[in-house]
């Protein structure tokens, strides 16, 4: 009898494997610690012409693209085309994102509602990406990207309503506070699953091709949730049918207690994942507010060109908790956040504004007080509808309508239990 | 014995399991480092390094799938999902992979695993963490499904089930987690340490899996219940004055059906109660089966209380779940029905 085994390095096959888990540079009590992050200097990366081959700029995905430099100037190939107008509508909508959240974040402690989750640090992703789309484009978000709806101009107090499950809320009662949804506002229903909504922006493009539509789709996803099977579908998808989509991948360091080498593996980088996909990605300091337009706008065009998808990964930090549930020193630093390397987005647009002219410490503080009694007036009027438990609320009824377009009899029999 | 949370007993259970037997893993999202969003598994990495517990990325078919490959090689996994609501990316590595492994291999390959996953509501999560999928898992064969309602069962359950030679399904009700909850939610919040099924022996023990609990012995009808709903159901015993009998079955399947059949049999009235909604929930099978074993012993229609057949809403709560107004009235009219 003859073997088919090759003959085996006897050393080799008796070294035993070792399990590998990766882990973060930090832990509490530990210092903060980025050097793995490699930054950079703004206006080094190159700026390929929208219809570049995917292979030639796959160094893309390793680099950060910052236009932002550290005195405030806007430098290199990626500087946008922003009047100081534009820039300074950006400030301010980044400024109401953050009074917004200090306000909810208050009134959850507060008890007036069950839940909220902050976007402290994060401000200039959903804020600038939403300046470059065009109206009828649809976003696809996940439960940190409101600034696509403040920036877009949808009402605060419809927000506040949601988020106090009241009388007015827009979706009577029935989605945890946050989970936003407005059509007319290119804002896709927020789901509580993760990474869902990644593939359903793939097929919402499909569809605008299919009819040969103008309208372009934003995918939006954690670096937690790309591990979700959902985010690998939606990558393939959008490389066989090169679906007029923008992924966007924000990599906030932190899935809850999960740092991101984790979903990362060793790939070295999120955007990574779409060149194997032949999918161009780019990589973005995302707390630089001008890059983040910059690199939303030259994906927007590809897709709009019928040059298919482009994978974006915003290099960012979430400073807060993940959520109201959270308390992150069980699991970092809590120095960390003053760390991270990337500064803070409201900060660094300042800074900017103010190096070109178009901005003072005057009129940022006028600014600031102006936007929170904005913002406390819309509390106070959305608080008139009610809060979670107490004054108006939705109706009951609203339980059984909805699950069907027609009530089917099972549920006209439920609901007559409750007699509502 | 220690007085423990629903918290520390399923803790005390996997530190127990990973103590006796090296081949006990416990993984899954936020499970390492912090010990979970519950901290079920708080602490369990430092004791037995990041080779027994870890984190895991965010894929629940990751979970499952890499759980069915070690198990597959000879390893007992013991994986978290941080709620049961996100279980479906992982359904078909359930359904068709773990549930089936041995019957397809003729026992070449077997699949010992346990998937923990707090389920139901009470704690204002909306339709994306207060899902009661039971029904999802009795309804495959090869799984066995157990819903615990205490500390004592959560330990002696978690243990039989990583213990079992075939894949479980833990359906850990997070609303019983910090102490019971008898659905009275305007009144304060009453501890583990008050309750004598908080008190939970240190060591190892376990339950059998399959064996149902008469929580109040009565005689005028029969409560059939799990999870939650035992102590629902035991507080419009107690209120209501209506000597019900209140059973908690705390496996699914394996059923224990004589326990079942012997007290409707004795009572001649049954309600089935769930937190989970009522349309081919696990009620409906119940129901069933004492139709079909009890039936010259009824003296009233079997009557189901459930969760509507609509998602969990997040403002409306309190009237979508089956709480004491609703199952107190539903209980007067199986005592009055004929």
């Amino acid at each position: 009898m003859t073997s088919n085994t090759v003959p085996h390095d006897a050393a080799l096959h008796d070294a035993p494997l070792r399990f590998h888990v990766p882990e973060p540079a930090s832990r509490p009590g530990g210092q903060p610690d980025f050097s793995n992050v490699v930054i950079p200097e703004a206006g080094s990366v190159r700026k390929p012409p929208v219809d570049v081959a995917p292979d030639e700029i796959r160094d893309l995905a390793y680099s950060i693209i910052r236009v932002l430099d550290s005195e405030g100037k806007a430098v290199g190939p990626w500087a946008p085309d922003l009047s100081n107008e534009d820039l300074i509508t950006g400030l301010r909508n980044m400024m109401t994102l953050r009074s917004f959240d200090a306000r909810m974040q208050m009134a959850q402690r507060q008890g007036k509602t069950s839940f909220y989750m902050q976007h402290t640090g994060e401000e200039a992703v959903s804020s600038a990406f939403r300046i470059a789309l065009s109206p009828g484009d649809m976003n696809f978000p996940t439960y940190r990207q409101a600034g696509l709806l403040i920036a877009g101009g949808y009402p605060l107090v419809d927000m506040m309503c949601q988020i106090y499950s009241n009388e007015r809320d827009p979706l009577k009662g029935r989605q945890l506070p946050i989970m936003y949804s407005s059509r007319e506002h290119g804002f896709f229903s927020i789901s509580g699953n993760l990474t869902t909504q990644f593939v359903q922006a793939v097929g919402w493009a499909m569809a605008s091709a299919i009819k040969g539509d103008t309208k372009i789709a934003a995918a939006w996803v954690g670096d937690g949730a790309t591990a979700e099977p959902d985010f690998h579908a939606a990558l393939v998808f959008a490389s066989t049918y090169k679906a007029p989509v923008v992924l966007n991948v924000v990599n906030n360091q932190w899935a809850i207690s999960t740092f991101q080498g984790i979903a990362r593996g060793n790939s070295g980088t999120f955007a990574a994942r779409g060149l194997g996909f032949g999918i161009p990605a780019l990589r973005v300091d995302g707390n630089d507010y001008l890059a983040v337009y910059a690199v939303a706008q030259w994906a927007i065009e590809r897709a709009r060109r019928n040059l298919g998808p482009t994978l974006v990964e915003y290099v960012t930090y979430r400073a807060g908790a993940h959520s109201t549930s959270d308390d992150p020193s069980a699991y970092r630093p809590k120095a960390e956040s003053d760390g991270w390397p990337l500064g803070d987005p409201l900060m660094r647009l300042k800074d900017h504004l103010i190096a070109i002219g178009a901005w003072s410490q005057e009129r940022h503080t006028q600014t600031e007080a102006e936007i929170l009694a904005t913002v406390i007036a819309a509390q106070k009027e959305a608080e008139s509808f009610g809060t979670l438990h107490s004054g108006g609320k939705p109706s009951d009824r609203d339980i059984f309508e909805g699950v069907y377009a027609e009530m089917p009899p099972h549920l006209r029999r439920q609901r007559q239990q409750i007699g509502v | 014995m220690s007085r423990m949370t629903m918290i520390e007993a399923i803790r005390s259970a996997m530190d127990v399991s990973m103590g006796r037997d090296d081949n006990v893993v416990v993984y899954g999202e936020d499970v390492g480092f912090f010990g979970g969003v519950f901290r079920c598994t708080h602490g369990l990495q430092q004791k037995y390094g990041v080779n027994r517990c870890f984190d895991a990325p965010i894929s629940e078919l990751g979970i499952v799938g890499t759980a069915v490959g070690m198990a597959a090689y000879g390893l007992r996994p013991c994986v978290e999902i941080q709620f049961a609501d996100y279980m479906y990316p992982a359904y078909d590595q359930i359904v068709s992979e773990a549930a089936r492994l041995r019957y397809r291999s003729a026992g070449d390959f077997t699949c010992p695993i346990v998937i923990r996953m707090p389920t139901g509501g009470g704690i204002f999560g909306g339709q994306t963490h207060s899902q009661s999928p039971e029904a999802l898992f009795t309804h495959v064969s090869g799984l066995k499904t157990v819903v615990p309602s205490n500390p004592y069962d959560a330990k002696g359950l978690l243990i039989a089930a990583i213990e079992d030679p075939d894949p479980v399904i833990f359906l850990e009700p997070k609303r019983l987690y910090n102490g019971p909850f008898d659905g009275h939610h305007d009144r304060p919040v009453t501890p583990w340490s008050k309750h004598e099924l908080g008190e939970v022996p240190d060591g190892h023990f376990a339950l059998p899996l399959g064996k149902a609990a008469i929580r109040r012995a009565g005689s005028a009808c029969t409560i059939v219940t799990y999870g939650t709903m035992v102590h629902v159901a035991e507080a419009v015993a107690q209120e209501s004055g209506i000597d019900a009998e209140v059973i908690d079955l705390r496996t699914l399947v394996p059923l224990d059906l004589e326990t079942i059949v012997a007290s409707v049999s004795k009572t001649g009235r049954c309600m089935v109660l769930h937190e989970a909604t009522l349309t081919s929930g696990f009620g409906a099978e119940l129901a069933a089966l004492v139709q079909e074993h009890c039936f010259y012993h009824l003296e009233a229609p079997v009557v189901r209380v459930a969760g509507w057949d609509t998602p969990y809403p997040h403002a409306q709560e309190w009237a979508y779940f089956p709480g004491p107004d609703r199952v107190g009235r539903a209980l007067a009219e199986l005592m009055e029905s004929r």
